[in-house]
């Protein structure tokens, strides 16, 4: 009886919106991934080991929070260039100031300073109506410049707490997965929950008719690359932590792989589509592919083929399934 | 004998709408054959089937008896189907001649380069013969009015000495003197045996030029009838299916206290000088061609953009939008005239878009109380009627009527006390016509007030207790529903006859 009721709920919950929320489409994908997780397991016998997977969780953590970041800008139908920047932003401050102020305070000025490049970036493209591509390009170099004016070489702070962020493992869990599922929660949290994330949302589907609606656009746009901003300079944090020495290069090209995790995972780059979910699955599937090449020794310029042929697949399938309805 | 043209079992469905439902027709060259219908009865989505701009879902064209596929509009052109569609598609930064003969452009020695004052030479010339000299050829595409650009897609069209013509309702833009130019251009065609699609919904216009009358209803076909031997209100029963009155609802209007006066408002180059008042409870309508100057006065009304002088009061106090937020709390709403382009998120769902403007009465401290949210959508979506009733449907998969039911569910939870309504049936089938109608009589009896902008005749006249009149971005008419007939305010609007006063 009880569970009858609990599977008609949930029948309910599943088809809401007139149509399953995971379609064929997704579903394939997602047993692409498990293929990918199975081929992981036959041909490196190291992939499913505790160490491993320890690591792999690792390895994602700096793309996760930079790929989550870039959802939300390109939710509201732009693109943040200006990541990988900031990333060496965050991670270099961090570094640089965790010796004189503490782990604590070091990460909520490094995180701040992020926060503050990502608001610079929105307030600009919102307030002027400017080409998100342009403005962060620009401010990708502006940022990169500023922190080699910081340091010129590499940081490692003697902190005895400094690599606890990015090293720390709870059980086989990093603590920095925790702490990017944790993001992706509130992110999940914000964009579905809060009248500003659906405003975010809504941007991206229709500009017009959320300024016509009264909402506070600009606002919400900046609000976007702040997020963005702030979520990349904790992942240049993490990063650092995790390295133990901060380069003024770090992050480097970093914007691709954020970009790349958002398409695989259904975001269409001019807003109008993208999931938090989505997206992490996408994040995944990279991490995966990326770890797997590497233990099998690949070098690295295979990987970046397959890894772009991977994202071409992906964009198709999307692509074609959105064109269809 | 087989006739020139021959479209048979044409059907087309968009998304939820079935626009067209095994249409067959029949046309001759050298004939003027003008289709009617109300706004979404398919007139314009067959005529775009006829010129390969989209592929109808089942159906042959033949032409001189001979099957065709028009599948993309460049074998439409080939076939010397030519159409001059309502909203022109001029490229804006191109000069008039570059747009007459884009990719036709004449070319100096070896094809090399273009040769700008042949081209020049040519689209006057071409400007000249179809009778409407006085356009700068060298002029941006951007800078025409809308009459003007309207002219010049006339004459891209008849440049290539096309087979078929069709023609998208171009009085919507015309004023009466154009118009009579365009008819001895078309009557000149007609003679060149060229065949001639006329789509409009004025009567009159039909009874001046037409040879046949396809009348459409509903996307499917209602007949084919010579317009010498059909009484006018023959030919409107055939297009309603019903005598006018029994869509609009009835209701009784009593004068409440002025929502909103206008004063003396102006933009420059887009309206000048518009007065009025809306009062409580009252419909009051908005008539004239397209860019008239009406939609932009709605516009600077709910501050989407701003009026440079003048005042405006709302309940008699000072009020100066600088946006849409200001107009909102002031309790004013827009319905917007293009649904897709401004009205609605399409891939977000009914609740999203429904709650878009009254986030803030549904959240707490900055989250929003979804079963607050959707008690209050829920109702909404009851109270207009919206089918089906899956708030949690994209609003991108219901049919127009319901999409544009969604939109009014919309400005009605933010509790405005004006609604500004923008064309708010285009693109709507009937039944749907009629139930938005009723709602907006509901929101009128409950006190509300109402500024109808329509381009529709039968809908001003059936839902107004006041009717104004623009042209030209000035008011130049003012009607009491008694007083008002299609002829005089249709006069009033094209630059004849006037209103009881003329501002």
């Amino acid at each position: 009886m009880h569970t009858e009721g609990g599977a008609a709920r949930f029948r309910a919950w599943w088809f809401a919106g007139g149509e399953p929320r995971l379609g064929a489409l997704d579903l394939g994908l997602m047993l692409g991934f498990v293929a990918l997780l199975l081929a992981g397991a036959w041909f490196a016998e190291a992939f499913f080991t505790e160490r491993n997977m320890s690591n792999l969780m690792r390895q994602v953590v700096a793309n996760g929070l930079i790929s989550l970041g870039m959802l939300l800008v390109i939710l509201t139908g732009g693109i943040d260039l200006s990541v990988g920047s900031v990333v060496a932003l965050g991670g270099v401050l961090f570094a640089g100031i965790a010796d004189q102020l503490g782990i604590g305070p070091a990460l909520l000025v490094a995180v701040s300073a992020g926060a503050f490049a990502g608001f610079v970036n929105g307030t600009i493209i919102a307030r002027f109506k400017l080409q998100s591509f342009i403005i962060t390009l620009a401010t990708m170099g502006i940022v990169r410049g500023c922190v080699f004016l910081y340091t010129e070489v590499p940081i490692s702070p003697s902190h005895s707490a400094f690599r606890d962020l990015g090293a720390t493992l709870i059980g086989v869990v990093p603590l920095s997965m925790m702490i990017m599922l944790a993001c992706y929660a509130l992110v999940w949290f914000y964009l579905n929950r809060t009248p500003a994330g659906r405003a975010t949302v809504a941007i991206g589907g229709n500009e017009e008719t959320v300024r016509l609606a009264g909402i506070n656009v600009q606002r919400t746009v900046a609000t976007a690359y702040m997020l963005s901003g702030a979520l990349s300079a904790l992942s240049g944090a993490i990063l650092v932590s995790r390295l133990g020495i901060a380069q003024p290069s770090l992050g480097f090209a970093y914007e691709l792989d954020a970009i790349a995790a958002c398409v695989i995972g259904g975001a269409a780059l001019g807003g109008g589509g993208g999931s938090v979910g989505g997206t992490l699955f996408g994040v995944l599937t990279l991490g995966v592919i990326n770890n797997l090449l590497n233990l099998v020794g690949v070098k690295s310029f295979y990987q970046d083929i397959v890894k772009g042929a991977v994202i071409i697949v992906a964009v198709l399938l999307v692509e074609t399934k959105r064109r269809k309805k | 004998m087989t006739p020139f043209l021959q479209m048979s079992g044409i059907s087309k469905r968009f998304g939820g709408t079935q626009a067209l439902r095994s249409v067959d027709l029949t046309a001759d060259s050298g004939e003027v054959h003008a289709i009617v219908g109300e706004n979404g009865a398919g007139k314009s989505t067959i005529s775009r089937i006829l010129t390969g701009a989209v592929q109808s879902d089942a159906g042959q064209i033949r032409l001189d008896g001979k099957l065709q596929y028009v599948t993309s509009p460049l074998i439409g052109q080939q076939l010397g189907i030519r159409m001059v569609a309502q909203h022109a598609n001029l490229v804006p930064n191109l000069s008039v001649a570059e747009n007459v003969l884009l990719g036709a452009m004449p070319t100096g020695r070896f094809g090399w380069w273009i040769d700008m004052a042949a081209a020049h030479r040519q689209v006057e010339q071409i400007l000249e013969s179809i009778g409407f000299e006085g356009i700068n050829v060298r002029r941006r595409a951007s800078r025409l009015s809308a009459a003007q650009r309207q002219v010049v897609e006339i004459a891209k069209a008849v440049s290539v000495k096309p087979r078929i013509l069709i023609m998208d309702e171009p009085s919507a833009v015309l004023a009466q003197d154009d118009l009579t130019k365009l008819f001895t251009l078309i009557r000149r065609l007609r003679e060149q045996n060229v065949l001639i699609f006329y789509i409009s919904h004025r009567l009159d216009e039909l009874y001046a030029i037409a040879d046949r009358v396809t009348v459409l209803k509903d996307g499917a076909l209602v007949g084919t009838v010579d317009p010498r031997e059909t009484q006018r209100d023959e030919l409107i029963r055939l297009m309603v299916g019903r005598p006018l009155q029994d869509i609009f609802p009835r209701r009784v209007w009593q004068a409440g206290a002025d929502i909103l006066s206008v004063n003396s408002l102006s933009r420059t180059g887009v309206f000048e000088n518009v007065s009025f008042t809306v009062a409580q409870g009252e419909i009051v309508g908005v008539y004239g061609l397209v860019g008239s100057g009406r939609t932009e006065v709605a516009r600077c009304i709910f501050g989407a953009d701003r009026a440079e002088s003048g005042e405006m009061r709302v309940s008699g106090r000072a009020y100066r939008p600088r946006s849409p937020r200001d107009a909102l709390r002031a309790g004013i709403a827009m319905l917007t005239e293009d649904r897709a382009s401004d009205g609605l998120v399409l891939g977000l769902s009914i609740r999203d878009n429904m709650s878009l403007a009254s986030f803030a009465a549904v959240s707490r401290m900055g989250v929003i109380d979804r079963r607050t949210q959707s008690e209050l959508v829920q109702a909404k979506a009851r109270e207009v009627d919206v089918r089906p009733p899956n708030i949690e449907r994209p609003v991108g998969k219901l049919s127009g009527g319901n999409q544009q039911k969604v939109v009014l569910a919309k400005w009605l939870l933010t509790n405005a006390r004006l609604l500004l309504l923008d064309e708010p049936t285009r693109g709507v089938d009937v039944a749907a016509k009629k139930e938005i109608y009723t709602a907006i009589g509901h929101l009128a009896q409950q006190g509300m007030g109402i500024l109808l902008i329509s381009s529709d005749l039968p809908e001003i006249l059936g839902m107004c207790d006041r009717m104004l009149v623009m042209r030209e971005g000035r008011l130049v008419g003012e009607f009491s529903s008694e007083e008002a007939t299609e002829e005089n305010v249709l006069a009033c609007a094209s630059g004849g006859g006037k209103g009881t006063h003329a501002h």
